[in-house]
């Protein structure tokens, strides 16, 4: 970073932590960017002429009388078209080798957009995935995790899912993301031929853990230019959200805030609410659709980053391994797509929601009669018969592996509703049963 | 007025080092390049002001310039509210440009340009109080009154009071001498500081009457006072707001007020995109011409979260004085309470129980007592009840939002994940949920008296079997199917029927989402019957089958239109499947446990 003339320059830091550093100077901006011996940095609190500063790429090694050079302007990011098909890292310079991309600079972690000029999201993506689409059908405009534990190939699935997604532009944020996961991505995205709609983000596990906390505000920056002013769909994938928050406790941690439940800010639900409601469908067409990986530990979703996360989204694709067919599935009891009403049946065939339903009611029954088989107790021909179902069901529509239409999930699940049960134990409204029974 | 300068920034809270006398929650304005930035005083030490931000504070400096008003922060009444969507400290979102917030771009709150038809109610020489009304306009179909400032003191004669005709809102309608002699004139417009309820009225009793939600699990169940309070705490997803805005579709009440308080946009936009088209079936008018929307969501600024709901309590408070029903809901007070604890924080405050600040329970428990029925000075009556949502951390109740909010409000709608996840919506938890309003005497006679006798006995019997299901089904669990007798299971049937039947309900069906009293008394008499009944089983195979037809039916019942040929067809076909197995004849009259 060039200092430039008018720049004033302090050399006398009077305290460093693992994340922070204080010094004295004056005329600074809340939020300003600055320097310290060339790292990005950033003000976090002013007291008289006493700055505080978060230091993105950490302070190992840093000596109190290291440079520190303040910029006069929020941390920005270059936007135009140039960016489609490019790697950056959390500052924004790019990571590929390419030339520098030319364009307006703008601040990250702008402004929210005004709720009465959103509009209500109604567009269907489909995913051919039956656990998504038929339990937990997704419009664009939504913002929504999948929780997984560390183990679940969450990186892959959202892959998937992003690529089959028909969006115009996919803007991959990576915290934290192993070089392994990193490379999986690039090469996935160039064997698709989608490379120049695809722009990426990355902070790998190689760089600091700090920095992480500039990829969202790179990523929905990036993503509000082409949804603004280009209007397109953009889906935003944020994969891995855990480890954002972690890098904020980080920051609370040594700025001595008091925690909150796990160790995490008390201003974590406000912090998270910040990047997800950048989720938006706007009235000339763009929308940001936000698909995010949030880690769980042990499958615990009480902890409070997954926990504050579904307060915010609009629902969560919950990934479990069955143990019964041996596959990841999407869980049909702990997933929701809260936005799916605005939809299914409406945009889907009719009897959409009422088979999601009746179906999810049915696997239910299912688990209660294993758990009365599991403690030893006689099953009834009905109990017999639920459990059969459940297999069928996790086997072709819970699986992540399955790709179809909707229409054909549908078809399946009537197929396997008059396979093992009769009309009346599947509650369904009878106009409905009547038009789609495939029994006699 | 005090002046002052910026000593330090902390996130939204400043440090202002204050040049004269200085108020706790006085507004001030920050001066930043051009704009000037919303903030109230939080603390005092010394000549220093702590004041929270209720914008970004991005690119503030010290020395930056800040001017204190003598004022605490205020709404502004008056003929213009209603339809309205605004922000938390009452900016008319829909009158601010571009797509995007800009920071320290206030809207104004009332139309000026629009002109109402007054109507003059009192006359020269009437002796008149703060809250009596002057005249009226119409906003929207309800009679908007126009009172005498709520911040009057002492009684007035009235001078003067424009004749009938069209009136812009700043123009004087009246003139008014007080005792002193002065004369002070009135406009149809007023302002009111949102932290102090509005006290002018005669008397504020028990609540007495019931407000009919068309939700069967409130109103059969767990009823709601006219002026009463709930809470529906829950963890994420359970339904804590699909509720809320069912409620806020079909509840009998005048106006509706909703604080969308740190919750997500789209859910407000849900609001406004639907309410304008829904009709409101009591009066035929477009849902959105009674309903009233503050809108702070959570990635608008923190501190203004707090101010939404109060700045959504005195609205409503204000039309009460109008003598009309409002219902408040709020969505969520914990990101209220979360926004309190971010602040405590910053100041550095010894925490309370989960870092919240030690006041917590009384802040809340102030602010549901400003819900109420109350006699206004005319005799008349008019009613503010309150239906907040709390969000708890991992969906753990012994949490401090939720406890402190469970000794304020009144009636407790639990939502359970378990029966969300198993989709028995609205997920409200039969056996943990209560309605204290349920024993108060002046209650239970206005129910005998609106919905018969035996009306309370029948909700305990219900309520009563819905327990004994409950513990016949955790015998079966350990004891196994055929480890207890086959009554275990009658008896747990009929509890899955009460259950399917009456609690639950479909939010989304056009039918079954909203359910008048005369259809709910109807349906509960029907499934008491069922329940009522003996029924002869060879093995217990065939309970649950045959109580899933008597389900299926019911539930038939409940999607048709109320006393159709449909509705009647059904109800034939659940005789016919009664008539299969009954041996005894229900008993008349049903007695509670
Ligand atoms: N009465 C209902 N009928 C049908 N579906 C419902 C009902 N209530 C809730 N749901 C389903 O549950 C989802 C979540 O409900 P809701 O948004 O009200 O949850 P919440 O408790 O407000 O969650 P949060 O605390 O995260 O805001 C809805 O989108 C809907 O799919
Ligand atoms: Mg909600």
């Amino acid at each position: 970073m060039e200092t430039q003339a008018f720049q004033k320059i302090y050399t006398k830091i009077s305290k460093i932590t693992k994340a922070t550093c204080t010094l004295h100077a004056a005329d600074v901006a809340n939020e300003e960017l600055a320097f310290v011996a060339g790292r990005h940095a950033q003000v976090l609190k002013i007291l008289g002429d006493e700055v505080t500063l978060q230091i993105f790429e950490g302070t190992e090694g840093l000596g109190n009388d290291a440079e520190v050079v303040f910029t006069g302007k929020a941390p920005g990011i270059r936007l135009s078209d140039q960016m489609a098909g490019r790697f950056f890292n959390a500052y924004g310079d790019p990571i590929d080798g390419g030339p520098e991309i030319e364009g307006e600079e703008q601040e990250i972690g702008g402004p929210s957009v005004n709720p009465v000029r959103r509009i209500q999201p109604s567009r269907l993506i489909a995913t051919g995935v039956a656990g998504i689409d038929l339990n937990n059908t997704l419009v664009t405009g939504q913002k929504i995790p999948f929780f997984a534990d560390p183990d679940q190939p969450y990186n892959q699935i959202m892959a998937d899912v992003a690529l089959r997604a028909e969006a115009d532009k996919i803007i991959l944020g990576g915290m934290g993301l192993s070089n392994d996961d990193y490379l999986y991505y690039r090469e996935l995205f160039d064997n698709a031929g989608a490379l120049d709609k695809i722009i990426s983000f990355v902070n790998t596990t190689d760089n600091s853990p700090i920095e992480r906390l500039l990829i969202p505000d790179m990523a929905l920056s990036a993503a509000e230019y082409f949804a603004v002013r280009r209007n397109q769909s953009v889906l935003v994938l944020l994969t891995d959200m855990t480890l954002y928050a972690d890098a904020l406790a980080i920051v609370g941690n040594k700025m001595d805030h008091i925690p909150s439940k796990d160790s995490m800010p008390g201003s974590l639900y406000s912090d998270l609410a910040k990047i997800y409601e950048k989720a938006v469908q706007f009235p000339d067409g763009g929308s940001i659709t936000i698909i995010a990986v949030t880690t769980l530990s042990g499958g615990d979703i009480t902890h409070a980053i997954p926990d504050n996360t579904g307060y915010i989204t609009e629902g969560q694709l919950f990934l479990r391994k069955d143990s019964d067919i041996n596959r990841v599935i999407i869980d049909p009891f702990r997933s929701l797509s809260r936005l799916k009403q605005l939809i299914i049946g409406k945009k889907t065939r009719e009897d959409h929601p009422q088979v999601m339903n009746a179906a999810i009611r049915l696997y239910a029954d299912a688990v209660n009669a294993k758990a009365k088989r599991d403690n030893g107790f006689e099953l009834t021909d009905y109990d017999k018969r639920a459990i059969r179902f459940s297999y069928d069901y996790s086997e072709r529509l819970l699986a992540i592996d399955v790709n179809v239409r909707i229409d054909e999930m549908l078809d399946t699940a009537w197929e396997l509703f008059a396979k093992y049960f009769h009309k009346s134990e599947l509650t369904i409204k009878q106009s409905i049963l009547d038009a789609h029974w495939k029994g006699e | 007025m005090s002046n002052g300068k910026v000593l330090g920034i902390d996130s939204n809270l400043l440090t202002i080092k204050v040049d004269g006398p200085v108020a706790q929650n006085e507004i001030c304005h920050v001066t930043h390049d051009r704009s000037r930035l919303l903030g109230e005083v939080i603390k005092i030490v010394g000549d220093r002001a702590y004041v929270q931000i209720f914008e970004s504070t991005r690119g503030l400096k010290t020395g930056l310039d800040v001017e204190f008003s003598g004022r605490m922060l205020e709404v502004e009444l008056g003929p213009g509210i209603l339809s309205r969507i605004y922000d938390g400290l009452q900016n008319d979102l829909e009158a601010k440009t571009g797509l995007f917030l800009k920071r320290g771009e206030d809207t104004p709150a009332l139309d000026d340009a629009k002109r109402f038809e007054f109507k003059p109610l009192a006359k020269k020489g009437d002796l008149v109080v703060a809250g009596d009304w002057l005249g009226e306009v119409l906003e929207n179909w309800i009679e908007h009154k126009i009172m005498v400032p709520f911040a009057f003191e002492g009684s007035y004669t009235v001078e003067s009071i424009v004749g009938p005709g069209s009136r812009g809102i700043r123009d004087t309608i009246a003139t008014l001498k007080g005792s002193d002699g002065e004369i002070v004139p009135v406009t149809m417009v007023q302002r009111w500081p949102t932290k102090r309820p509005i006290v002018c009225y005669r008397e504020k009793p028990r609540p007495f009457r019931i407000m009919e939600t068309g939700v069967r699990i409130i109103d059969t169940f767990n009823p709601l006072a006219e002026g009463g309070t709930g809470f529906i705490p829950g963890p994420f997803g359970a339904g804590k707001t699909v509720l809320q805005h069912t409620l806020s579709k079909n509840a009998e009440a005048d106006l509706i007020i909703v604080a969308a308080c740190g919750e997500r946009a789209n859910e407000v936009v849900e609001l406004f995109t639907e309410f304008p088209e829904l009709i409101d079936p009591r009066t035929g008018r477009k849902l959105m011409e009674r309903t009233t929307i503050i809108c702070n969501t959570s990635n608008m600024p923190v501190a203004a979260r707090e101010a939404s709901v109060y700045t959504a309590v005195t609205i409503g408070e204000y039309y009460r004085q109008m003598g009309l029903r409002v219902l408040m809901l709020a969505d969520s007070t914990s990101r209220w309470a979360q926004a309190l604890r971010e602040m405590s924080n910053r100041l550095e405050e010894l925490p309370g129980p989960d870092a919240y600040p030690m006041d917590l329970p009384a802040v809340i428990s102030a602010f549901y007592s400003r819900a109420g029925v109350v006699y206004l000075n005319n005799g008349r009556t008019g009613s503010v009840t309150f239906i907040g949502t709390v969000s708890p951390a991992g969906g753990n109740l012994k949490e401090p939002v939720t406890e402190s909010t469970k000794k304020a409000a009144r009636c407790f709608y639990a939502l359970s994940q378990s029966r969300a996840d198993a989709k028995r919506y609205p997920a409200v938890d039969p056996l943990e949920s209560y309605s204290k309003y349920l024993e108060y005497p002046e209650i239970r006679d206005y129910m005998s008296r609106q919905l018969g006798a035996d009306w309370v006995g029948m909700v305990l019997d219900a309520k009563n079997w819905n327990q004994r299901g409950k513990e016949a089904y955790d015998q079966i669990n350990i004891l196994g199917d055929d480890g207890v007798p086959i009554e275990y299971h009658t008896t747990y049937w009929k509890s899955e029927t009460i259950d399917s039947v009456l609690m639950q309900q479909d939010a989304f069906d056009p039918i079954d989402s909203t359910c008048p009293f005369d259809r709910q008394q109807y349906m509960l008499h029907l499934v008491m019957k069922v329940c009522g009944g003996e029924y002869k089983f060879e093995n217990l195979e065939q309970v649950s089958l045959y109580f899933k037809r008597i389900i299926n039916a019911l539930k038939q019942m409940n999607y048709s239109k109320y006393k159709s040929a449909e509705f009647a067809r059904y109800e034939q076909e659940l005789d016919g499947i009664i008539g299969e197995r009954r041996v005894s004849a229900p008993a008349e009259t049903v007695q509670a446990q």
